[in-house]
């Protein structure tokens, strides 16, 4: 654009060449530039901001990182101020900043569950191995830790995890680049069993497969919204009382409504599918195993709120979850069941999938619509809320994985009947994803109500029968409990009365050997790497409760440490800006409570 | 006959503020509403000539029914909204915003009503420990020009610089926020010097700075001479020469020279935005 300044670096051939092939559907912001005048420029500009991110991911994979010549060419061509597109680069922990040492850039996730797994032992073996190895928060593989994503120039991702029970090893990564292939089994105990329903055909049907989809019950319930149209669609799902399983736990039946009911248009379904509370790996099974449903239930959404353009927002750190959605848009676009006039019914709907780079706080709502617009992921003020002020400013519905995949029984079966498992406040089914000292973590489906202790003997006990220290339910965000919880039963109503929260159906089980100062330490740094340090309540006390943790755990505390603490806590979830520093205190609160932090040894 | 614009009629909506009813028009932020009734509110990244981007959170206040406290700077008032600005929520946030900033960031040069603010709300920021211990944002100041200084250990990360940058004023986009979380800076692309970014010098970024991260390179060099005064500086007001337009300059005189000019926020011309000639091209009038 005339009126923009670039820098004077220039592209490398390959970097012109990939960013001129990912753009060239889309032609370049200012298509006729003379001195006194510009066609295109600033309104061509706007339309073109969301190219930013994936541009972005384009460059990465081409060259291993954001050089200065590549950057300024998107930013040419894309028209976006060279300032800006740097700041975009800089808050994603996926894309580089420096040429790059090697070929490989190996992530080892040292979260919570996988630091239990020996995932330090790792890194060090990998750097001795001369590996370029760095440490990472969770990639949503805690069930078989410690994961590895493996980045790659001109290759694609690969997600590397053991092969359980054995743990992961250097020659494992060495196998996976050998043969340039992730780890694809899902990992699912209770596969097969008739009581399913989320999971029925996770692990069972060829997720690749449009057929084997249909022929288990797959785009039945899209037959049955477009026959009965929106507004039972709608009826339906409110009458399911379902709610969102994200974590914030909101009637999905009144979202819908009311952007059903907005004026304005386009309007948009978005499934936020960018998980990375740690523990959390249940839409990545869902996306794994069964991506037709997330496909098909986000027609349904769109179809139910009149949005004619779908947009997954997947995690930068999925590789075969975003293999397996891409495939699965290709085939039902062939099969007409996505596209102009679904299925001859004169719906049209298109799905956008967009990948994440690496950053938790992109869950948030606000922030991931800032994410796919091609700017900074930071969390927007609500109100207004998204049903009005959503993606690009639009009515938007957005819906978790889990959500979004629980209208397929909703529809098939009837609102009412789904309403009858579970509780009478929390209907229904709901995925816990079981981790750490468990015999067998993975993902299970089971109807609210369960108590705690019944999903943790259901995923066989506590591993070499040890005795339960702590239990981290919900995720990061969520908090400990110990074994005197185990009664409680996991509903929503439940939950909340007891203090604690359901968060993202993380069930996380530690026993009397795990080192708990060392696991709320790393939360709390888990918290501080991930503010987007837009407020200030949040990008400094994140930091400054870290501080007093590793104090604690090197023994150097101050004697107001603790009500320093209380404070940050307080204040953290008082006034900052989104949920990220509204919940960043409470595990710690929680684990302090309950005495976790008094080392025994 | 001349006709007198009145603007749309808007109407009032009826709120109360620490118990007390209040009419504000329709639109108003909880903060305009505040300023009306004269009740003080701090602020840092609010400004009146720029959009509200409420990261600050100095301004917070207590909503009835609202499950966090809100940024009264950016929330519309609604019928028969309850808020409260001096209860303990309030207070202990505020100044827990100030404390966070003040162990962080060298506030030493801030405005004077930064600095009334921290001493109304008896900031402590030693609690936090050792300033040699904790992470702060201490770095040397980057001076790469005649015209500015960037002292960026003295920003609070308020994002003015930024919007009077991009669009609330220049449209020129020389500098954004880069990195992440607490490591989040003000930067140019690839933090390349400001002479080789966009930058056209304006100086807006300046005029907006709360905290002296910011500043002329006449302040900077006089503060570490020691010779900047700013009681005997007189402010004298004119209107620049160099073009048409008619914006008003306040020229900031110390010693008979002038040091600093600036430009009237409410100023109906330049709403507090100079370009280079006004803010910077004053040499021919010196001594």
């Amino acid at each position: 654009m005339s009126d923009l300044k670039f820098g004077v670096d220039k592209p490398t051939a390959e970097e012109r060449e990939a960013i001129d092939d990912f753009i060239s559907g889309v032609g370049p912001a200012s298509i006729k530039v003379n001195e006194r005048f510009v066609v295109g420029g600033r309104s061509r500009a706007k339309d073109r901001r969301r190219l930013l991110l994936p541009a972005l991911h384009e460059l990465q994979s081409t060259s291993g990182w954001i050089s200065p010549g590549g950057l300024n060419y998107i930013c040419k061509v894309l028209g976006v101020p060279p300032a800006e597109a740097y700041g975009v680069a800089t808050f994603y922990h996926l894309f580089s900043h420096q040429a790059p040492a090697a070929n490989e850039q190996i992530h080892v996730c040292d979260d919570v569950a996988c630091r239990l797994q020996g995932a330090e032992e790792l890194i060090k073996d990998l750097k001795e191995s001369g590996y370029e190895a760095k440490s990472s928060p969770c990639l949503g593989q805690c069930e078989r830790g410690p994961a590895v994503l493996i980045q790659r120039i001109k290759g694609k991702d690969l997600a590397v995890v053991a092969e359980s029970p054995k743990p992961l090893t250097v020659k494992n990564i060495d196998k996976a680049l050998k043969e340039n292939a992730s780890s694809e089994q899902v990992t699912i105990p209770q596969r097969g069993t008739d009581s399913l329903s989320l999971l029925a055909r996770v692990g069972v049907v060829n997720p690749k497969s449009i057929k084997e989809y249909q022929e288990k019950n797959g785009y039945e319930a899209l037959g049955i919204a477009l026959n009965v149209g929106p507004d039972k669609v709608i009826e339906e799902v409110t009458a399911s009382k379902l709610s969102g399983r994200g974590g914030a736990a909101f009637p999905t039946g009144v979202k819908w409504r009311a952007v059903a009911d907005e004026q304005g248009r386009p309007r948009h379904i978005v499934c936020n599918a960018d998980e990375s509370e740690p523990g959390t790996f249940k839409d990545r099974t869902l996306m794994e195993g069964d991506p037709f449903a997330v496909i098909e239930a986000m027609t349904i959404a769109g179809f139910a709120i009149g949005a004619e353009q779908g947009w997954i927002y997947i995690r930068g750190e999925y590789p075969v979850a975003e293999e397996h959605l891409k495939n699965a848009i290709e085939e039902a676009k062939r099969e007409g069941l996505l596209g102009s006039d679904i299925s001859g019914s004169g719906f049209n709907f298109d799905i956008s999938l967009y990948k994440g780079a690496g950053a938790y706080i992109c869950g948030e709502e606000t922030a991931l619509f800032n994410s796919i617009e091609g700017f900074r992921g930071e969390p927007r003020n609500k109100p207004p809320f998204p049903t009005t002020h959503g993606l690009f400013g639009e009515p938007t519905a957005i819906n978790n994985v889990e959500t979004l995949v629980n209208v397929l029984p909703i529809l098939r079966n009837g609102g009412s009947n789904y309403a009858m498992k579970g509780t009478e406040n929390s209907p229904g089914t709901r995925l816990f994803c079981l981790s750490g000292r468990v015999e067998n973590p993975g993902i299970y489906e089971h109807e609210f109500g369960i108590t705690l202790g019944e999903v943790i003997e259901a995923a066989g006990g506590v591993k070499d029968s040890k005795e339960i220290k702590a239990i981290l339910l919900g995720g990061a965000a969520g908090s400990f409990v110990t074994a005197e919880h185990l009664h409680l039963p996991l509903t929503l109503e439940a939950t909340r009365e007891a203090g604690v929260s359901l968060g993202s159906g993380v069930v996380m089980v530690f026993d009397e050997s795990d080192d708990l100062p060392d696991t709320v330490r790393r939360i709390a740094e888990f918290f501080r790497d991930e503010s987007c340090g837009q407020c200030v309540p949040c990008r400094v006390g994140t930091v400054r409760q870290e501080e007093v943790l590793a104090r604690f755990t090197q023994g150097t505390s101050f004697a107001s440490d603790e009500e320093l603490l209380e404070d940050l806590s307080t204040v953290m979830k008082d006034a900052s800006i989104c949920g990220l520093g509204h919940t960043a205190s409470g595990a710690i609160t929680s684990a302090i409570n309950l005495g976790l932090l008094e080392r025994t040894t | 006959m001349n006709e007198i614009p009145v603007g749309t009629p808007r109407s009032k909506i009826e709120i109360q503020i620490d118990g007390n009813l209040v009419k504000a028009p329709e639109g108003s932020t909880i903060l305009d509403a505040c300023r009306q009734e004269g009740i003080d509110t701090p602020t840092l990244c609010w400004a009146e000539n720029l959009t509200p981007v409420n990261v600050c959170r100095v301004c917070v206040v207590e909503v009835e029914g609202s499950r966090t406290l809100v940024p009264s700077c950016s929330r519309p008032i609604e019928d028969g909204m309850v808020v409260s600005t001096d209860s303990d929520r309030v207070r202990k946030s505020r100044k827990m915003v100030y404390e966070l900033l003040a162990s962080s960031v060298d506030m030493d040069r801030s405005t004077s009503e930064v600095k009334d603010w921290m001493e109304h709300y008896e900031v402590d920021s030693d609690r936090m420990g050792e300033k040699t211990e904790i992470a702060t944002v201490a770095q040397p100041p980057k001076v790469q020009d005649s015209l500015y200084v960037r002292d960026y250990e003295r920003c609070i990360l308020c994002y003015k610089c930024v919007e009077a940058c991009g669009e609330d004023a220049q449209h020129t986009f020389a500098i954004a926020t880069a990195g992440r979380g607490f490591d989040a800076h003000i930067s140019t692309e690839f933090d390349v010097a400001l002479p080789d970014s966009a930058c056209v010098y304006c100086g807006n970024c300046i005029g907006v700075c709360p905290t002296g991260a910011l500043v002329f390179k006449t302040e900077h060099d006089m503060r570490e001479a020691g010779t900047w005064n700013e009681q005997d500086q007189e402010v004298t007001t004119t209107v620049c020469s160099f073009c048409g337009v008619g914006c008003n300059l306040e020229l900031h005189v110390q010693d008979e020279k002038i040091v600093k000019v600036t430009s009237p926020a409410d100023h109906s011309v330049t709403s507090g935005h100079l370009c280079i000639k006004g803010r910077f091209g004053w040499q021919h009038a010196q001594p």
